[in-house]
């Protein structure tokens, strides 16, 4: 047999062990595929997706309008008082500036939508998915469809996930999701593992550091911090970014247990109005509505109870707004 | 439930102001006169408007002046217990007691300012890899370095009392503290942060960073320099 017929035999092998494999994965995942049920948490195993590397972007309008994407990216502060209404950057829960797996990386989650969400009830185009992060984790006011910044967000991304598959979830996507905690997310050994791990950056108040205007550790509470709203109020969330990404440089370097009971303690505290009270008469239904999660919402905590206020930050839409 | 969390949330207030209130106690108050005149010994190589020396080959000598003073005292306190090990430090900061510490940390945080450097967002150069380590770190899977400036602040001009400056450090000292770190002989960083993180530096980046922002007051003032004259004009 000679090398030349030999390599189309080779090539035709390849596609068939391919179509038999997808097809024992069909199998293995039942009969038929319900694309309305979330895609499962990302699959254990090592990631395999590299995203390309900044310097190969071409010098033409696409090109600029990846660059463009990636500096609101990094510096969403640049949006301030126009789209967002706190201290946040996106690259802050995305590191690596929305590249690094198991840091919720965009390049998993590109190919994910449009994707029907809970959350909100509906099918969400990508567009409409960034437009919430603004909404909530930014307790600002999302850009309109099609304006620059979300077109230049959404081509960073586009650019970011060349060659990732569509509608899979890949390994790194998302945070790692931890097992329940073996005792109850307890505030008080947070508060020990905050003061211990977590304020010499983030402050004893969670209020962040700043160098002259530039936020460069960001609040975790208070007006600055995402609001009520955002996933990352929920304690598992927190507690699974925090697991695989915190201390800085120091990734599950914690217990499970310190990552829950930290998230507790963070999270248990005051932080902007979730935006979806504005459409309800009261905390109790917003609550009932919007947060039957792992969170705090609704709480009482040292004789407050949490979320019970009209104080959205800086963003400027009043309660009745 | 609810009598349970308000007693756990008073446990947890009295504990805090308990650590507040012992680091208040540990503080004593520098007098920047006073440590001039225990400063005397540490002229020889940290000189006397504190700038110190680059020494290539042999140890350099860390600029102080303008470093934090909480930062210069820890440091103090550390060659003293030696928990930063340094042959030629040891001596010297072992004839300081905590106040003259506190006087000498005084002495030099007030000497003169660190260089102020832009602190607005600017995209890394994907092609200059020490800008970009310094800017967006080094992520692979066996790195997971962050971007320096992430905690040493825009343009590693330094972050309140525990980031110290690196732009306008000595080229010889930065790089000497990465080794310190990775050997071992450096290792009072809060939380480790910065000692796991040396040791994932390979020798390249080490040589890299360092010359990077030893340079880096100077590159910055070349680079916003022909705008400047062009406004001049």
């Amino acid at each position: 047999m000679s090398l030349r017929r030999s390599q189309p035999l080779l090539a035709v092998t390849l596609v068939a062990t391919l179509a038999l494999s997808s097809a024992a994965l069909a199998q293995d995942e039942g009969v038929e595929r319900d694309y309305q049920i979330p895609l499962p948490e990302a699959p254990e195993g090592e990631v395999t997706f590299t995203p390309p590397h900044e310097r190969d972007l071409p010098d033409n309008q696409y090109g600029d309008m990846v660059r463009k994407g990636r500096d609101l990216f990094v510096d969403t502060q640049s949006l301030r008082g126009e789209y967002v209404f706190n201290d946040q950057n996106c690259a802050n829960c995305h590191l690596d500036a929305g590249r690094l797996a198991n840091s919720a990386p965009m390049w998993a989650s590109f190919g994910v939508y449009p994707a029907y969400r809970g959350k909100n009830d509906k099918v969400n185009t990508l567009a409409e998915r960034i437009q919430g992060c603004f909404t909530y984790s930014m307790n600002g006011t999302p850009p309109p469809t099609g304006s620059e910044p979300l077109v230049a967000m959404q081509t960073y991304l586009h650019w970011m996930s060349t060659g990732a598959p569509i509608n899979e979830s890949l390994p790194g996507r998302g945070y790692p999701a931890l097992e329940e905690a073996e005792q109850a997310p307890d505030r008080a050994r947070g508060a020990e593992v905050y003061a211990a791990q977590c304020a010499v950056c983030h402050g004893d108040q969670g209020q962040g550091q700043k160098v002259g205007e530039r936020q460069v550790f960001p609040p975790l509470w208070g007006d600055g911090a995402y609001n009520w709203g955002a996933g990352m109020h929920r304690v598992n969330t927190a507690a699974n970014f925090i697991k695989a990404n915190m201390p800085l440089g120091k990734p599950y370097s914690l217990s499970d247990q310190q990552a829950w009971d930290v998230a507790a303690f963070i999270n248990s505290h005051e932080r902007p109005q979730d935006p979806r009270r504005r459409t309800l008469d009261t905390l109790e239904e917003t609550d009932a509505t919007f947060h039957s999660h792992h969170g705090f919402y609704g709480d009482e905590i040292d004789g407050r109870r949490l979320g019970d206020h009209a104080d959205f930050g800086e963003n400027p839409r009043p309660l009745d707004g | 439930m609810t009598i349970i969390r308000i007693a756990s949330g008073v446990g947890l207030l009295l504990g805090l102001a308990s650590v507040q209130a012992s680091a208040q106690a540990q503080a004593l108050e520098g007098d920047a006169e006073r440590g001039q005149q225990a400063a005397g010994v540490c002229v020889a190589c940290h000189q006397a408007d504190g700038m110190g020396m680059d020494n290539p080959g042999g140890e350099s000598w860390p600029r102080l002046a303008g470093l934090p003073a909480a930062y210069i005292e820890k440091q103090l306190h550390d060659f003293k217990a030696g928990r930063r090990q340094n042959a030629t430090m040891m001596p010297f900061a072992s004839m300081l007691d905590d106040q003259q510490i506190a006087d000498v940390s005084a002495y030099y945080a007030e000497m003169a300012p660190w260089p102020t450097l832009p602190t607005a967002y600017r995209a890394a150069d994907p092609e200059d890899a020490a800008e970009w380590l310094a800017n967006r770190g080094d992520w692979a899977e066996d790195s997971m370095i962050p971007a320096c400036n992430q905690c040493h602040g825009p343009n590693g001009q330094g972050v309140g009392d525990n980031f110290p400056p690196l732009a306008g450090q000595h080229t010889g000292y930065l790089a000497a503290q990465l080794e310190a770190w990775r050997d071992g002989s450096r290792h009072n960083d809060p939380n480790q942060l910065m000692v796991g993180v040396a040791e994932r530096l390979d020798e390249a980046q080490i040589a890299m960073i360092a010359d990077y922002y030893a340079t880096l007051p100077a590159t910055l003032a070349e680079r916003d320099a022909p705008s400047s004259e062009e406004d001049a004009q």
